[in-house]
């Protein structure tokens, strides 16, 4: 029991009065987050949503590690964001898959850098290739496979490595419309089954408001959250997009956000 | 079989070069001091095979080449990717490499040849020194173009620094250290017949120049024939090993 509730609470987020500034190789510094603060319950899936450029994506950046948190703090189980770790797993919208890996080597890579014993580490990767229903395809590189795959073996290299915390940036963005369907329902089977905390980019309303609990809505450039919206919804129901409950939340959503898209595309068009 | 007959196909403008070659210099349209007929030429080359100096001369040679290369290749790369990786490594070497690019590496066989004399060594620092920099380059290139998602992957996967670096920064630039080491083949051959033929008392250079000034054009002629052969089979065998490496794309 006592795991149980530690194991909860190395999976909450805390952002406290962050700031951050985006500073191009040219030009001036841009304001890229502006004093925000945020706290995401352990195992819950919260999407952060906005339009494009509203530091939604930067957001997830410095809560992964990548870049430095300059000003405020990010907690992750209490302790401050240093650096990237196997404790929050990642997901790129355009894969970021080891392009001269197999799919069994990329899954295998995060397993190896953990040090498992070797009959595990292909134990573990098989039953995660399979989990994403690419067995068949172990030995096949990458650019031999579509969107979809390409994005079920990444997913599939994370979850291997079993993290608190799962950063997913708008990992369904370059996908047909019919697999990304299909990957949303997928997803959500997989956080069913092993809830971990999910932060979700994306600047999709409906994805947000069928994936999320709750869905954090960001402003335009400075990226602000705006408002936290809960979502809970029956996503076991098949007509869950016809239900009259849920297109309300939609539109309730959209009009937050649609503001701040005409926002961005006036600041886009400067 | 037809694979066959398609590579003889391919190579069918050599063939009509080398008959008109013949016929050219049976037909005394050339001097023979100029230009030996191919058979000649053949046959000389032949009677060389059969004499252990000149197997003893092509192993000088070969290894010469493929230690100095080896050698520019492995340093060429790992300075590449230092100063892809580290701003205070790229602050230093930067000029150093801006410099040292243009300069031509001929100019240095007397410099080498000063350094460490007329044997093996002279020649693979030479051959380092002139193919070091296309790798470097490559690798620099190559290293500076990694994407930024992939080197966060292997972090966020548990790797380490050192770790993303040889699993990450490295492969990302090896299809363009694949190009530098390219160039710095063909640049090889080019400082090892030089070199051998100012500064050395063995190899195939240096045999080209002593039998050339010795009046053995049909001679000289095979060995020069020789050199271009192991430049091309070298070449060949490098387009193979990289298309097995690059397999992935």
């Amino acid at each position: 029991m006592q795991a149980q509730i530690n194991s909860q609470v190395s999976s909450q987020i805390v952002v406290e009065n962050l700031n951050h500034m985006y500073r191009p190789a040219r030009g001036q510094p841009v304001l890229a987050v502006d004093n925000v603060s945020l706290e995401v319950r352990p195992r819950e899936f919260l999407a952060l949503l906005g339009p494009s450029g509203c530091g939604k994506s930067t957001l997830l950046y410095l809560m992964g590690g990548f870049l430095p948190v300059e000003k405020g703090r990010i907690l992750i189980g209490g302790k401050p964001v240093t650096g990237p770790g196997p404790d929050r797993g990642v997901v790129f919208q355009h894969f970021a898959l080891f392009p001269w890996k197999t799919v069994r080597a990329n899954v295998l890579y995060g397993l190896e850098r953990a040090g498992l014993p070797k009959n595990e580490r292909l134990k573990r990767a098989q039953a995660y290739i399979d989990m994403v229903g690419l067995q068949g395809f172990e030995d096949s590189y990458p650019s031999q496979l579509s969107g979809g795959m390409r994005q079920r073996t990444a997913i599939a290299r994370t979850l291997a490595i079993d993290p608190d915390i799962l950063l997913m940036d708008e990992p369904f963005g370059a996908l047909d419309a019919q697999t990304r369907s299909l990957m949303q329902s997928e997803l959500l089977a997989i956080w069913r089954r092993s809830p971990k905390t999910v932060i979700f980019v994306t600047h999709d309303v409906q994805e947000a408001c069928y994936l999320a609990e709750r869905v954090a809505v960001m402003s335009a450039r400075p990226g602000r959250i705006k408002a936290i919206v809960e979502t809970k919804f029956d996503r076991s129901d098949p007509h869950l997009f016809k239900q009259p409950a849920f297109i309300d939340k939609v539109d309730e959503i959209w009009a937050l956000v649609r503001n701040e898209a005409m926002l961005a595309q006036r600041l886009e068009a400067h | 079989m037809a694979r066959w007959t398609a590579s003889l196909f391919r190579y069918s403008p050599l063939l009509i070069l080398a008959a008109l070659w013949e016929a050219v210099a049976q037909l005394g349209l050339v001097a023979r001091s100029a230009l030996p007929p191919l058979s000649d030429v053949i046959k000389a080359w032949f009677a060389l095979a059969v004499t252990s100096d000149f197997w003893f001369n092509a192993v000088d040679s070969l290894y010469r080449t493929f230690a100095g290369l080896a050698l520019a290749v492995v340093v060429g790369a790992a300075i590449g990717i230092a100063m892809a990786s580290s701003k205070p490594v790229r602050a230093v070497l930067n000029p150093i490499v801006e410099v040292f690019y243009p300069l031509p590496k001929s100019a240095l066989i007397p410099v080498t040849a000063l350094w460490l004399g007329f044997g093996d060594m002279s020649k693979i620092l030479l051959i380092f020194l002139g193919c070091m920099l296309p790798v470097t380059l490559g690798a620099y290139n190559g290293a500076r173009g990694s994407e930024q998602t992939l080197m966060w992957s292997a972090r966020s996967l548990g790797a380490s620094r050192w770790r993303m670096l040889m699993d990450v920064v490295f492969p990302s630039a090896v299809p363009e250290i694949l190009n530098g080491v390219r160039t710095a083949l063909a640049t090889s051959f080019v400082l090892l017949v030089s070199s051998e033929m100012i500064a050395a008392r063995s190899g195939l250079g240096f045999m080209i120049g002593f039998l050339g000034d010795g009046g053995n054009f049909d001679a000289m002629f095979a060995v020069v024939f020789t050199v271009a052969f192991m430049g091309f089979i070298a070449d060949r065998l490098y387009q193979y090993a990289m298309q097995r490496t690059l397999q992935w794309r």
